[in-house]
């Protein structure tokens, strides 16, 4: 008898755990859209913030963030691609690709406050790029590396070998069989660890912070300009803390958990789609 | 040079990207923080006093703060995570499981300064006015509002973990007359305990390294603290309250690289030996 109580009771805290994780993101969710909701508008989305962030929009603070997200996907796209075709068609397992990886699952476990350490010391103050969105882009590209590397490689590697080994039996060279076969194949695969790399570059603060930031309202005219991003923006009116600041950065928080989690949302359909493509 | 071999050169250059990236930042650390960790010595790791403004740099409080909200998030979201897992793997219902797997995979996309902002405005609040502390901001504050951002890497590294578990050890169990709790107690958790002691230190590592939810939420004060109920501030926080106000190149700049330095250590350590343990699983 008491083995079964036990079961009853074990299998309760089970369920219990796994309501208490839905419980959680529906409470954070739920935090941001009740209080956020309010403060969101069109003029929120399309004005400069005036009275250093109390009154106004966040539209700089949007732009900068997606000006620092596409250089960033400039920097990691052709990187990890191009690093996980090496790995994939150009070399057998053995020390080197173990080296390479470990490379990249070191990099993937640097702290985000390292990169932004790193990205002042190196970009801002020794190549003397200052503060600005090219700074601060690069410093985001290293960051979400190792994401477009691995999916990359694994969407690579989940290319049959029976399609590639058609392809040189018809006479075609290895690289018109990366460009024809294997790429087309694992395209959605690596477009997925492309959206991954923006929803993670998109909320990074601590990166961007001493290499892009500021608080000015100003818009960039070049890559080689300062920006408000939609993170820091929302750091500082969260530190700051009066009450119309604080209404102004729910509705921030609102619109930037928006912009990432539609992102990811659609990477985890794509890679759904994917996956029941090559199960077929 | 054949074409061929022209693109095996680039694609091989992209391949090491990662690893230049890595040296570069390990350079750029050391060569601003490594004076300043050579003049103080040991004094730097273990001095109970931060005074900038004085040339007094001792990093102690940063680092028992890291520390204590470390361990009392890892309180929280291990069992939290493993039960998770465990409901994941054995007792989920198909509804359930296509319910909890986005869950899962949102709560890990959604960014820290969000959880901190969260962490700011509903649970300091509720343990201000719970146990009724002067202000909120604490280790405890600090360690909940962790424990919410490492709980999706414990449970799906350790479900990884659970699901490797080979079937009929399972069924054995099973077989013997064991029920379900028992089997999942008994036989399929110690078999795959190495895989959750890697989910358990690879978020440890990402647990030390977090700074926009800490920084809000632990009250940044530069002492050591005496209790859960105590502000602390973070080896990440000073970093990032501190940077903005420091001349490039001074002592007190080099003092935060040393600090990075540290961080930097403690977290390729504790993500090495979780690479390494899942290595071996395999």
């Amino acid at each position: 008898m008491n083995v079964y109580k036990e079961e009853k009771i074990m299998k309760t805290l089970l369920w219990g755990s796994a309501l208490f994780t839905v419980f959680i993101l529906i409470a954070i969710l739920s935090f941001l859209i009740i209080k956020g909701a309010g403060a969101l508008s069109i003029d929120f989305l399309t004005k400069i913030p005036t009275d250093s962030g109390e009154k106004g929009g966040i539209f700089p603070a949007i732009l900068g963030t997606l000006y620092l997200v596409t250089i960033a996907v400039l920097t990691a796209a052709p990187l990890g691609i191009g690093g996980a075709i090496y790995l994939v068609e150009f070399q057998r397992e053995g020390i080197i690709t173990k080296i390479i990886r470990f490379g990249a699952d070191t990099l993937n476990g640097v702290p985000s406050i390292i990169f932004g350490l790193f990205g002042f010391a190196f970009l801002v103050y020794y190549l003397k790029l200052g503060v600005c969105i090219l700074s601060g882009g690069l410093t985001l590209g290293f960051m979400i590396l190792p994401t477009v590397l691995r999916t990359s490689e694994e969407a690579l590697r989940a290319v049959p070998r029976g399609d590639k080994e058609g392809s040189y039996a018809l006479g075609a060279t290895k690289l018109q069989t990366i460009r024809n076969i294997v790429l087309p194949q694992s395209f959605s695969g690596i477009v997925t660890g492309i959206i991954l790399g923006i929803g993670r570059a998109a909320g990074e603060t601590a990166p961007i912070i001493f290499t892009a930031a500021i608080l000015n309202p100003v818009l960039p005219k070049s890559v080689f300009d300062p920006t408000m991003t939609l993170p820091t923006h929302l750091y500082n009116l969260v530190s700051e803390a009066t009450p119309d600041k604080l209404l102004n950065a729910y509705g921030t928080a609102l619109v930037l958990v928006m912009i990432i989690l539609i992102t990811t949302y659609s990477a985890l359909l794509l890679r759904r789609y994917f996956t029941r493509n090559i199960r077929r | 040079m054949n074409r061929e071999k022209l693109v095996e050169r680039i694609l091989l250059i992209c391949a090491l990207s990662a690893i230049f990236v890595i040296f570069l930042i390990i350079m750029f650390l050391f060569k601003e923080g490594l004076p300043i960790l050579k003049k103080e010595g040991l004094s730097f790791i273990f001095g109970r006093f931060w005074e900038p403004s004085k040339n007094i740099f001792g990093a102690l409080p940063f680092i028992i703060g890291s520390l204590s909200v470390t361990f009392l998030a890892l309180l929280i979201a291990v069992p939290l995570g493993l039960f998770c897992a465990i409901f994941l793997s054995e007792i989920a219902p198909g509804w359930a499981e296509s319910l909890l797997r986005p869950v899962i995979e949102l709560l890990a996309g959604i960014p820290s300064i969000v959880y901190g902002m969260f962490g700011l405005i509903i649970i300091v609040r509720a343990i201000k006015v719970s146990i009724g502390l002067p202000t909120g901001e604490s280790v405890l504050a600090g360690g909940i509002v962790l424990a919410l951002m490492i709980l999706p890497i414990i449970i799906s590294i350790s479900e990884d973990s659970i699901n490797a578990v080979p079937r009929a050890y399972k069924e054995g169990s099973l077989a013997l007359g064991a029920t379900h709790w028992q089997t999942i107690r008994n036989v399929i958790i110690p078999s795959a305990s190495s895989g959750i002691l890697a989910s358990v230190i690879l978020s440890m590592g990402r647990a030390i390294g977090e700074t926009m939810a800490v920084v809000l939420v632990l009250g940044n004060v530069e002492m050591i603290p005496r209790s859960i109920f105590n502000p602390a501030e973070a080896l990440t926080s000073v970093i990032l309250l501190e940077m903005g106000e420091t001349p490039v190149g001074g002592t007190h700049y080099q003092a935060l690289f040393a600090i990075g330095i540290l961080l930097f250590v403690i977290v390729m350590l504790l993500n090495t030996a979780s690479i390494l343990i899942r290595r071996r699983m395999r």
